[in-house]
C-alpha cells in the first residue's frame, strides 16, 4: 500500500508542478498579484508531495520491501541499516526521486525565505523551479518509476554494489545532487531577469547565496567523491580524470566563475550578460552530467543504469532546457543596459581574467570527456582520453589563475594599482621563492622537481598573499592591537569567507602538486615476517588471517608500520572482501595519516607458490594527500562562511528594498567593504 | 547587428553538441572493433616454450587451412574458465588450435600447461609482448579466427564458452572450410 502511496504522491506532485509553472507566470505577465502568489503555496505543497514520495520509497527499503523491484534490485536484509538508506539513492530511479526532493526544497526555501524578493522576480523563478520539475517528473513517471511492484515477491534482494556500501558514498550523491540541483536557482533567476529585461545588483544579491549554497555542496560532494575514490579502490589515487568525475568538475569550474562574476554584478552593475549566460550554462551542464553518467553515450568506471530510453529522455530535457534558454538568452540578452566601465587593472578586471580562465578550463574538460563520443560520431576510430591530456591543458591555465588569484583581491574596484598591490605582496613573493628553493633542494634537485617545485612555490604564494590581504584590511602591525582586533570584527563575514576559500585554494595546490610529484608505490609478493620498506618506513607483514563481516568474508592482513628508527607507529590491518550479494570483491585499503603524508598499504590476491602465507602487497607513500582534504574543506567553510553574511541574511530587507527603488543607482558605500 | 550575432554563438555551439549527442546515443562506446579484421595476419617471429613442440614461430603456420589463434597466459583467471572448451575443440579436431602466451614467464605456463593439459598445436612464447600489441590485444583471453589466405575473419573477447563455440566460432570456421 505504502509503495502505491508514494506513486500516487508523485502523480500529485506533476499536477501541482504544473499548477506552479503556468498560473504565477501568467500572473506576473498580467500583473495579477493573486496569481503571481500561488507559487509559494505550490511550492509547499509540491515538497510535500515529493516528501511523501520519498519518505514512501525510503519505507519500503528500511522494511524491505522486496515486492518493490527497486528495492528488490537494490538491497538486502543483511544489509546494515545505513546502507538501507542510502540504497534510496544508489540506484538510478530512487537517485532521481532525490534530484526533485532537492528541487522541491529549493523551491520551498524560495517560497519560506524570500519574501523581500520583488513579486514577479520570484513569481517568475519559481515557475521555471516547476517547469525543470515539471520535465524531471515526467521523466521518472513514463521512464524509471521507483515503485513498480513485482509479483510473486522475491524471497531476498540482490544486495547493493558492495563498492557504494560505504559512509563516503552514502553522502557523497545527496551532495552533488545539493550542488548541481542548487545551480537550477541560479539558473532560474536567470531566467526570470531574462524575461523581466532587467539584471541589477539587487538580483546579483539574490542570487549569490543560492550559487553558494549549491557551490558548497558541489565542493564537497566532489571532495568526498574523490577521499572515497582514494581509500576503497585501493589504488592510491585521488583523481582519474573519469568521465564521471569530469561531469561533476566541469560544472563546478563554470559555478566557480558564476560566483565570482556575480560579485561584479552586486558590486559594479557590470557583466550583466555574461552573468546571466554563466547562470544558464552552468545548470546546463549539469544537466548534462546526469545525461552522461546515465545515458551510456560515454564509458566510465561508474557504470550507472545506463538504457537508451532514459537517454533519449535526458537528452530531450537537456535539449528543451538548453535550447529554451539559450534562445531566450539570444533575444533579450542584447537589451541588458550595462553597467560602470573599468581598467584592465582592477578587481573588476582580475576577476573577469579569473572567469575567462576558469570557463575555459570548463570547456577544456567538457571538450576532452566529450572528444571520444565525437571521434567515434565522425569515425575517427575509438578513442579514449586519459589525464596526459587532462593534466597537459589544464595546468596552464591554473598556473595563471592562481598567480592572479593573490593579486585580485588588493587591487581596488574600477581602477587598481598594480605596483602598489605587488609592494604590498613582496611578502608573499618572498616566501614564494623561499619554497620553491627548499622543495627544489629538498626534492633532490634534479630537472624533473622543477615544475613540483614551481608548483609548491605558487602554492605559497597564493596562501601568503590571502593572509596578507587579511593583514592589510586588519592593519596588522600597522595600528595599535586595539585598532587591529576591531577591524577584524568589523570585516564583513564575506571577506572572510574569501580568505577561507582561498587559503583552501592554495592548501588543495600543494596538495595536488606535492602528491602528484612525490608519490612513490612498491608492489611485492610478501610472506609472514618479510619487510618491504618505502618512503622512508618499513612495512613488516605479520600474515593475514580469514575474518567474518556482517555481509562479507575477508582476508584481513597485518603489518607493522615503523618509521625510519625502527619505531613501532601503527599496526595496520587492511582487507580484502568478498561479498555474497551481489558476489563481488572490494579492497579495503588501510591508511595511517600523520597530518601531512599517508601510509597507504593493500592487501591482495594469495600467492601459494612463493611459499605458505605469502600474499601480494601493495604500498603508497602518499605526500600531501591530506591537504587535498584540508584544502576542500576550508573552501567549503569559507562558502558557508559568507554565506552568513550580513547582506545575506533574513530579515535584513531593508537595503534590497531601496535597491529596488533605484536599480540604477547600487548603494555602493555599504557594498564595498574597505573603502580606500 | 554583429553585436547580436554574438549572442546566438551559444545556442549554435549548444546545437552542434546536440546533433552529436543523437549520435551518440545510438552507439555502444563499449563496442571494440578490432582494427585487423580483414587483414593478413602481421608478420612475427617468436621463440617456443623450451621443451615444448612444435612451436609457432611465424605467421606461415596460418596459411593452407583455417586456423585458431588464442592468446593466453598463466595468469589469467579467465583463461582457465575457457580451458576446458579449448581441450573440446581440440578434441573435435575441426581446426587446428595455436597459442601465444604472453606477460608470463616459460616455466610458469608450461607448468600452468602441464597442470590443466595442453590444448594447443603450436606454441609460441611472447617475451617482449610486442606480439600482444601487433595483434592488438586487450585482455586476456583473446581468440582470432584466421582464413586459409591467412586473413583474420574474426576476433572474440574473452573465454569461449559452449554456446560461443557453437553459435558462432564452429558455423563461421566451416563456412571458411567450404570454398
Amino acid at each position: 500500500m505504502i509503495p502505491e502511496i508514494g506513486h500516487y504522491a508523485l502523480a500529485l506532485g506533476l499536477c501541482v508542478a504544473l499548477v506552479q509553472a503556468i498560473v504565477p507566470m501568467v500572473g506576473a505577465h498580467r500583473n495579477n498579484l493573486a496569481l503571481m502568489e500561488l507559487a509559494r503555496p505550490a511550492s509547499v505543497a509540491l515538497f510535500l508531495t515529493i516528501g511523501v514520495a520519498f519518505a514512501a520509497l525510503t519505507h519500503s527499503f528500511i522494511v524491505s520491501d522486496f515486492s518493490v523491484s527497486n528495492v528488490f534490485q537494490n538491497s538486502h536484509t543483511d544489509k546494515p541499516l545505513l546502507y538501507k538508506i542510502s540504497g534510496v539513492w544508489g540506484n538510478h530511479e530512487g537517485s532521481l526521486l532525490l534530484w526533485i526532493l532537492i528541487l522541491a526544497v529549493f523551491s520551498l526555501a524560495v517560497a519560506l525565505f524570500g519574501r523581500n524578493l520583488p513579486p514577479q522576480l520570484r513569481a517568475r523563478a519559481l515557475a521555471m523551479q516547476a517547469m525543470i520539475t515539471v520535465g524531471f517528473l515526467l521523466f521518472i513517471l513514463f521512464t524509471s518509476n521507483p515503485f513498480e511492484r513485482i509479483d510473486p515477491a522475491p524471497l531476498n534482494g540482490r544486495g547493493l554494489n558492495p563498492l557504494l556500501q560505504d559512509p563516503g558514498l552514502a553522502f557523497h550523491p545527496p551532495m552533488l545532487y545539493l550542488g548541481y540541483v542548487g545551480f537550477s536557482m541560479a539558473f532560474s533567476f536567470a531566467i526570470a531577469a531574462l524575461i523581466e529585461g532587467r539584471v541589477d545588483a539587487a538580483w546579483a544579491r539574490w542570487v549569490r547565496p543560492w550559487t553558494l549554497v549549491a557551490w558548497v555542496f558541489l565542493t564537497l560532494g566532489i571532495a568526498l567523491g574523490s577521499w572515497w575514490a582514494y581509500y576503497e579502490l585501493g589504488w592510491g589515487g585521488w583523481w582519474y580524470w573519469d568521465p564521471v568525475e569530469n561531469a561533476s568538475f566541469i560544472p563546478w569550474l563554470s559555478g566557480t566563475a558564476l560566483l565570482h562574476s556575480a560579485i561584479v554584478v552586486e558590486k559594479r552593475d557590470t557583466l550583466k550578460s555574461w552573468t546571466i549566460l554563466l547562470a544558464i550554462i552552468t545548470f546546463s551542464l549539469s544537466l548534462l552530467g546526469t545525461f552522461l553518467v546515465r545515458s551510456g553515450v560515454l564509458t566510465s568506471v561508474h557504470a550507472f543504469a545506463t538504457d537508451p530510453t532514459r537517454g533519449v529522455f535526458i537528452l530531450l530535457l537537456l535539449a528543451i532546457t538548453v535550447v529554451g534558454s539559450l534562445s531566450l538568452y539570444a533575444w533579450r540578452a542584447p537589451q541588458l543596459k550595462s553597467g560602470g566601465v573599468f581598467s584592465p587593472i582592477s578587481r573588476e578586471g582580475s576577476l573577469l581574467l579569473n572567469n575567462v580562465l576558469l570557463s575555459t578550463a570548463s570547456a577544456t574538460v567538457l571538450l576532452g570527456t566529450l572528444y571520444p563520443l565525437f571521434a567515434d560520431v565522425l569515425n575517427l576510430g575509438k578513442v579514449s582520453v586519459g589525464p596526459p591530456f587532462f593534466n597537459a591543458v589544464f595546468v596552464p591555465l591554473m598556473v595563471p589563475m592562481i598567480l592572479v588569484m593573490a593579486v585580485g583581491p588588493m587591487l581596488a574596484w574600477k581602477r587598481g594599482d598594480a605596483y602598489g598591490a605587488a609592494r604590498r605582496l613582496w611578502l608573499a613573493l618572498v616566501a614564494a621563492a623561499g619554497v620553491f628553493v627548499a622543495t627544489y633542494i629538498l626534492a633532490g634537485g634534479s630537472w624533473i622537481d622543477v615544475g613540483a617545485a614551481f608548483g609548491m612555490g605558487i602554492g605559497a604564494w597564493l596562501l601568503l598573499g590571502t593572509l596578507v590581504e587579511w593583514a592589510e584590511r586588519v592593519h596588522l602591525f600597522r595600528a595599535s592591537p586595539t585598532t587591529t582586533i576591531k577591524r577584524a570584527a568589523g570585516l564583513p563575514r564575506a571577506a572572510y569567507g574569501m580568505t577561507l576559500a582561498h587559503a583552501g585554494t592554495a592548501i588543495l595546490v600543494m596538495g595536488v602538486v606535492g602528491n602528484t610529484a612525490w608519490k612513490t608505490e612498491s608492489i611485492q609478493v610478501m610472506a609472514p615476517g618479510d619487510v618491504v620498506e618505502i618512503g622512508g618506513v618499513s612495512y613488516l607483514f605479520e600474515g593475514a588471517e580469514r575474518v567474518e563481516g556482517p555481509n562479507y568474508q575477508a582476508i584481513q592482513g597485518r603489518f607493522h608500520l615503523r618509521d625510519g628508527d625502527g619505531g613501532l607507529i601503527a599496526t595496520m590491518e587492511p582487507e580484502k572482501r568478498r561479498y555474497s550479494d551481489p558476489p563481488m570483491a572490494t579492497s579495503e585499503a588501510a591508511i595511517q595519516t600523520d597530518g601531512v603524508t599517508d601510509f597507504y598499504a593493500v592487501i591482495g590476491d594469495p600467492s601459494p607458490e612463493d611459499g605458505p602465507g605469502a600474499y601480494v602487497t601493495r604500498f603508497y607513500h602518499e605526500p600531501f594527500v591530506p591537504f587535498l582534504w584540508y584544502g576542500t574543506l576550508l573552501m567549503g567553510l569559507g562558502g558557508i562562511v559568507s554565506l552568513t553574511d550580513r547582506r545575506h541574511r533574513v530579515g535584513a530587507p531593508t537595503r534590497s528594498r531601496s535597491r529596488v527603488a533605484a536599480p540604477g543607482a547600487p548603494a555602493e558605500a555599504a557594498a564595498t567593504p574597505h573603502a580606500r | 547587428m554583429m553585436r547580436r550575432i554574438i549572442y546566438f554563438l551559444p545556442l549554435l555551439v549548444v546545437a552542434v553538441l546536440l546533433v552529436f549527442f543523437i549520435d551518440g546515443l545510438q552507439r555502444d562506446p563499449r563496442k571494440l572493433p578490432s582494427v585487423l579484421l580483414d587483414r593478413p595476419v602481421p608478420a612475427f617471429a617468436l621463440e617456443g616454450l623450451p621443451g615444448r613442440d612444435p612451436a609457432l614461430t611465424g605467421k606461415d603456420a596460418f596459411t593452407g587451412q583455417v586456423t585458431l589463434l588464442n592468446f593466453f597466459g598463466s595468469w589469467c583467471v579467465a583463461c582457465l574458465q575457457e580451458h576446458a572448451m579449448l581441450s573440446r575443440i581440440q578434441a573435435e579436431g575441426l581446426v587446428p588450435l595455436h597459442g601465444i602466451a604472453f606477460k608470463d614467464q616459460p616455466e610458469d605456463t608450461l607448468r600452468w600447461l602441464e597442470r590443466h593439459g595442453d590444448p594447443y598445436d603450436r606454441v609460441g612464447y611472447d617475451t617482449t609482448n610486442r606480439i600482444a600489441i601487433e595483434f592488438g590485444i586487450t585482455g586476456a583471453p583473446e581468440t582470432f579466427v584466421i582464413d586459409a589466405a591467412g586473413v583474420i575473419q574474426y576476433k572474440h573477447v574473452g573465454p569461449i564458452t559452449e554456446q560461443v563455440w557453437a553459435q558462432t566460432l564452429r558455423p563461421l570456421i566451416e563456412d571458411l572450410s567450404t570454398p
